[in-house]
């Protein structure tokens, strides 16, 4: 099982960058998303998964038993889900917001360097 | 001795508010400053010449060896003199030059800043400070030179001086380090005595090389000359203090500094008598071409300086005594031909020489001083110029086989002095006076006694050279040989080869000085020359490594996100794949692994499914639905593997993420295809490399044993501790409670900025 | 979407999620829950109010800008990490009351920590969302 979730993490690094090479800005930020779920899969995979042994005490129980999912890498990416849905708000409307100034959606085309300036 | 030297940095951060304040007519009172430094430093004499070098340490960093260390012997006392001296005098010519500037009190900022730097340089033994103070006078003549900013040729010159000296320090920096790798000690005087050891250690070439690039850029030798003309565009009492008397000579003080540690080894002198011959012949031939007064004094103390190094680098008994004569005898005629300058520039509103005469009708006490100036210059006796110009011819008169060749290279450069020193400080003077310069008046006394004084002493000290002897040479000389040196200064030494050098000189430097009329036609012909100077070299090099600069940000910096992305993300495949490849065994332990169901087979293949259709669909909402369908698949992949707080959360912001998409998503453009199929070929290939590399990676790490103890610890804890039986939301809520805090605080930021984003374009549209 | 059925649905389905988030909330420290989870279900129970029945009646129902809600959760989980300070613990140790109260369980500092963390979500996702709406 872990192979085939290997490949998934590959497809979605490869999705991801793909995307993000790509000039249109909504695609940056899909892009962004699908790197970032990635990431996450890769954490949760490095753990070890564990099958129905959810890291929940049980009630007669004062700890964990012997086997159970590891809960470190579960509340990194608990934070980092909840921290890239603020992060792809902000993106989602700074996207909107240029925009409306600039008329265009062509990374290409809001390309100014300092020196532009 | 601190007192003295901190005075000048608080003096100059106090000055601006304090003349601010002011609002008075005159600020002559700020010479005081230097006066009372003056008058310290010289009640320090008898000391010195009783009780031998004063030493005084205050701690700084003492872990690192930096520490305040003052250090007063002959030779420093020498130049603090001439510092506080000089200073005094080119403080209350500032007042009358720049009276009413709008900026005098930043000048005078500077310039406080400058001499404190400068006194502290000189009197550093501590080998850092020494550096930090090099540092200090490097920017702060930065600021004195680029001091008329809204000249573009000013800001440039002040800029190129900065760039040469302060690479310069850069490379002191690296001698002092060697030096102080190669001693252990960190004071200069703890090194004289261990002198033969330093010059046998391997490093002793860097240490050497390093020293010598510092004290070059600093006091403008061949071939990092060209800052000084350039630095010209200072105002002149900036010249004066800056480039004739003070920081220039820092240089060659570096050099007399060291003599008694480096030198006396074959580099040492050989190098040092090759790049300051170099320089003394070829600043003054070039010095004869100027038509520009200060460009001709530019010149002449560049040869000025080559002589001292010139100097040192002979290294006898009498070359050094000729060098810390020649140092006093060239401030003094040099400071005041420098401010006559300045004076003829102010009131007649020019400086070119072939323009200038017959100023002696109105402004007769500077045209005095000038000729007392000139007269030095040339080594006219009974000037102290005489005295010191003896004392070179002596020095290379007793080098042995060589004496022909250095004392002809002396007389060379000496003729060509004379000349130049003429041309500035005779020439404007005598003849007609042209008749738009008759309303020429004299300036206030400020402006013409300090070049008279400078100039008096000069003739003073040639008549009676013994007044300085016992108190200011000799310690001088014997800070240089460390011994006590045997010696009188002496106007007349009789009829002997000395007086002949001298009265040839003399005499044909004078026939010269009436044969070459300076014109823009030979400064023309000699500027020819310079297409081929260092300084073009040095020019183009820093031209060529801007554009070199320019071009490699343009490559790398292009404004291209995907550029960015494509570099960063090829380098690191190519590190990865060379260490994956190379350095790690790969191999898949079926053993770990667990079996593949058909139910979570079927939610990856969905995902994998929805991953395609992200990518490739032409329609936006097809492609946001897939990433919704991604996330969801995520939420089961999550119950699957006993997550299921991540599944919660995930579903919810996914959910919310969709809607957000969906929300925005019909204000924005349809796709676009903007790429053509090459490059996307290109970027696919780069993705799916990179994507491989990622899945062969985690099939290694989770090869890897990894250590529990931070899971275990968590845990055995999380209801012993912390009273919860969900160890994830334990750990969240308790655990690592601040991190959530902060991760909170953060949201909490990114809605503010889209409630910013949105709101103040909405409020932007309301107004229009 | 605005149908007849999804409006009066949403009307009751409204409290019942927002009770539910709440529960979802309580519940965090011993089963799969807490203040991320809660927040973001009670969130979405106003989104789906506000499809239903559009963003100015769901505004109506808050009464108040949500984006009050983000001072007031940071304070709340401030307080409850501070609140040791005052007995001579260090930052964030937790301090529970002796005896469980019923239904929720052991009541102490780290509850009032996710209570905070609940009201900033809810906070910071209703002002995403309702910005949003209004921008367009």
């Amino acid at each position: 099982m872990e192979i085939l979730l290997v490949i998934i993490i590959g497809l979605l690094y490869a999705a991801g960058i793909y995307m993000m090479l790509r000039r249109s800005l909504v695609k940056l930020i899909i892009g962004l998303i699908l790197l970032g779920n990635g990431a996450n899969l890769l954490i949760f995979l490095l753990g070890k998964i564990v099958k129905g042994e959810p890291p929940i005490i049980g009630s007669t129980e004062k700890m964990l038993g012997e086997l159970y999912a590891d809960p470190v890498p579960q509340a990194l990416i608990l934070t980092a889900i909840v921290i890239s849905f603020g992060l792809q708000a902000f993106a989602i409307i700074l996207i909107k917001r240029a925009y409306k100034v600039v008329k265009t959606d062509d990374l290409d085309e809001m390309n100014a360097t300092d020196e532009d300036l | 001795m601190l007192t003295a030297v901190i005075s000048g940095f608080i003096f100059a951060l106090l000055i601006p508010f304090i003349l601010g304040r002011l609002q008075s007519k005159s600020s002559l009172w700020v010479a005081l400053l230097p006066l009372s430094l003056f008058g310290y430093f010289l009640s320090r004499i008898s000391l010195v010449q009783q009780d031998g070098p004063i030493k005084v340490s205050y701690e700084w960093v003492p872990s690192i060896g930096i520490n305040l260390d003052f250090y007063l012997d002959g030779l420093s006392l020498l130049f603090v003199l001439l510092i506080s001296g000089v200073g005094t005098l080119v403080f209350v010519y500032t007042a009358a030059y720049l009276k009413g500037h709008p900026y005098l009190n930043r000048f005078y900022a500077y310039l406080s800043l400058f001499m404190a730097s400068m006194l502290g340089l000189v009197l550093s033994d501590n080998i850092y400070t020494l550096f930090l103070f090099w540092e200090l006078t490097s920017i702060s003549s930065f600021f004195l030179i680029g001091f008329n900013n809204d000249s573009e040729a000013s800001r440039k010159s002040a800029l190129t001086a900065l760039a040469i000296t302060g690479f310069g320090g850069l490379f002191l920096l690296a001698a002092m380090v060697g030096l102080g790798h190669i001693t252990d000690a960190y004071t200069i005087s703890a090194m004289a005595p261990i002198a033969e050891m330093i010059k046998g250690h391997s490093l002793y070439g860097w240490v050497l090389l390093f020293l010598f690039l510092a004290a070059f850029t600093k006091s403008a030798q061949f071939p990092f000359h060209f800052w000084l003309p350039g630095a010209m565009k200072a105002p002149t009492p900036v010249s004066t203090y800056l480039h004739s008397a003070t920081m220039v000579k820092a240089g060659v003080y570096l050099l007399a500094r060291f003599t008694p540690i480096l030198g006396n080894h074959e580099w040492w002198n050989g190098t040092l008598i090759a790049v300051g011959a170099i320089t003394m012949v070829y600043a003054a031939v070039h010095a004869l071409f100027r038509i520009d007064l200060k460009g001709i004094l530019a010149y002449s103390t560049i040869s000025a300086l080559g002589i001292l190094v010139f100097l040192i680098g002979l290294g006898t008994e009498e070359a050094l005594l000729a060098a810390s004569v020649f140092i006093l005898v060239h401030a003094l005629y040099k400071a005041t031909l420098f401010l006559v300058t300045g004076i003829i520039d102010h009131e007649t509103g020019t400086r070119d020489v072939t323009q200038l005469s017959g100023l002696r009708k109105v402004l007769l006490p500077v045209g005095i001083a000038a000729l007392l100036a000139a007269v030095s210059n040339a080594g006219i006796p009974p000037s102290f110029g005489f005295v010191g110009k003896d004392l070179i011819y002596g020095a290379t008169l007793g080098m042995g086989d060589l004496a022909w060749l250095f004392t002809l290279l002396a007389i060379l450069t000496n003729v060509a002095l004379l000349v130049a020193g003429f041309i500035a400080g005779i020439k404007p003077f005598i003849g007609k006076l042209p008749e738009r310069y008759a309303a020429v008046h004299l300036p206030s006394p400020a402006m013409y006694v300090p070049p008279l004084i400078l100039g008096t002493l000069g003739m003073l000290y040639g008549l009676f050279p013994g007044l300085l002897e016992a108190g200011l040479v000799q310690p001088a000389v014997s800070s240089l040989i460390g011994t006590t040196p045997d010696f009188h200064l002496q106007l007349w030494h009789g009829f002997n080869l000395i007086l002949l050098l001298s009265v040839v000189t003399i005499g044909s430097g004078t026939g010269l000085y009436f044969l070459l009329k300076p014109s823009e036609k030979l400064l023309g012909k000699a500027s020819r020359f310079e297409r081929f100077s260092p300084e073009t070299l040095i020019t183009g090099f820093t031209v060529g490594f801007g554009l070199l600069a320019k071009g490699w940000t343009r490559f790398f910096q292009n404004g291209y996100l995907r550029y960015y992305l494509i570099t960063i993300l090829g380098f690191l495949s190519l590190l990865l794949g060379y260490r994956l490849f190379v350095g790690v065994e790969l191999y898949i332990d079926t053993g770990l692994l667990s079996e593949i169901t058909f139910y979570e087979a079927i939610v990856l293949l969905i995902m994998g499914v929805a991953i395609f259709f992200t990518v490739f669909s032409n329609s936006r909402l097809v492609a946001v639905a897939s990433l919704g369908v991604v996330g969801y698949s995520f939420c089961l992949i999550f119950l699957f593997y006993s997550a299921p707080d991540l599944a919660m959360t995930q579903f919810s912001i996914d959910t919310l993420t969709v809607i957000l998409f969906v929300l925005v998503l019909y204000n924005l453009p349809k796709y676009l295809k903007l790429s053509d199929n090459r490059v996307r070929i290109r970027d696919g290939l780069l993705s799916l490399i990179f994507g491989a590399l990622i899945s062969i990676l985690a099939l290694e790490v989770m090869n890897e044993s990894v250590t529990k103890e931070t899971t275990a610890y968590y845990a055995e804890n999380a209801y012993i501790l912390g009273k919860g039986k969900n160890v994830v939301n334990v750990i969240l809520v308790d655990f690592r409670g601040f991190d959530t805090m902060v991760e909170i605080t953060v949201l909490a930021i990114a809605a503010i900025g889209v409630f910013g984003l949105l709101k103040l374009h909405l409020r932007s549209t309301e107004k229009e | 979407m605005k149908t007849i059925i999804f409006k009066t649905a949403s009307v009751f389905l409204l409290p019942l999620l927002l009770l539910f988030s709440v529960f979802i909330l309580l519940r965090g420290h011993y089963l799969p829950g807490g203040g991320f989870v809660g927040g973001l279900m009670a969130s979405t129970a106003f989104v789906i109010h506000s499809f239903a029945n559009g963003v100015e009646r769901t505004k109506n129902i808050v009464k108040f800008h949500p984006g009050f809600l983000m001072p007031v959760g940071l304070a709340l989980a401030l307080l409850a990490g501070s609140l040791p300070l005052f007995l001579g613990e260090t930052f964030m140790t937790g301090l529970w009351m002796d005896q469980p109260v019923p239904v929720i369980g052991s009541v102490g500092t780290a509850l009032f920590f996710d209570t905070g963390v609940y009201l900033v979500v809810i906070g910071v996702t209703l002002t995403i969302i309702f910005t949003i709406s209004e921008g367009l």
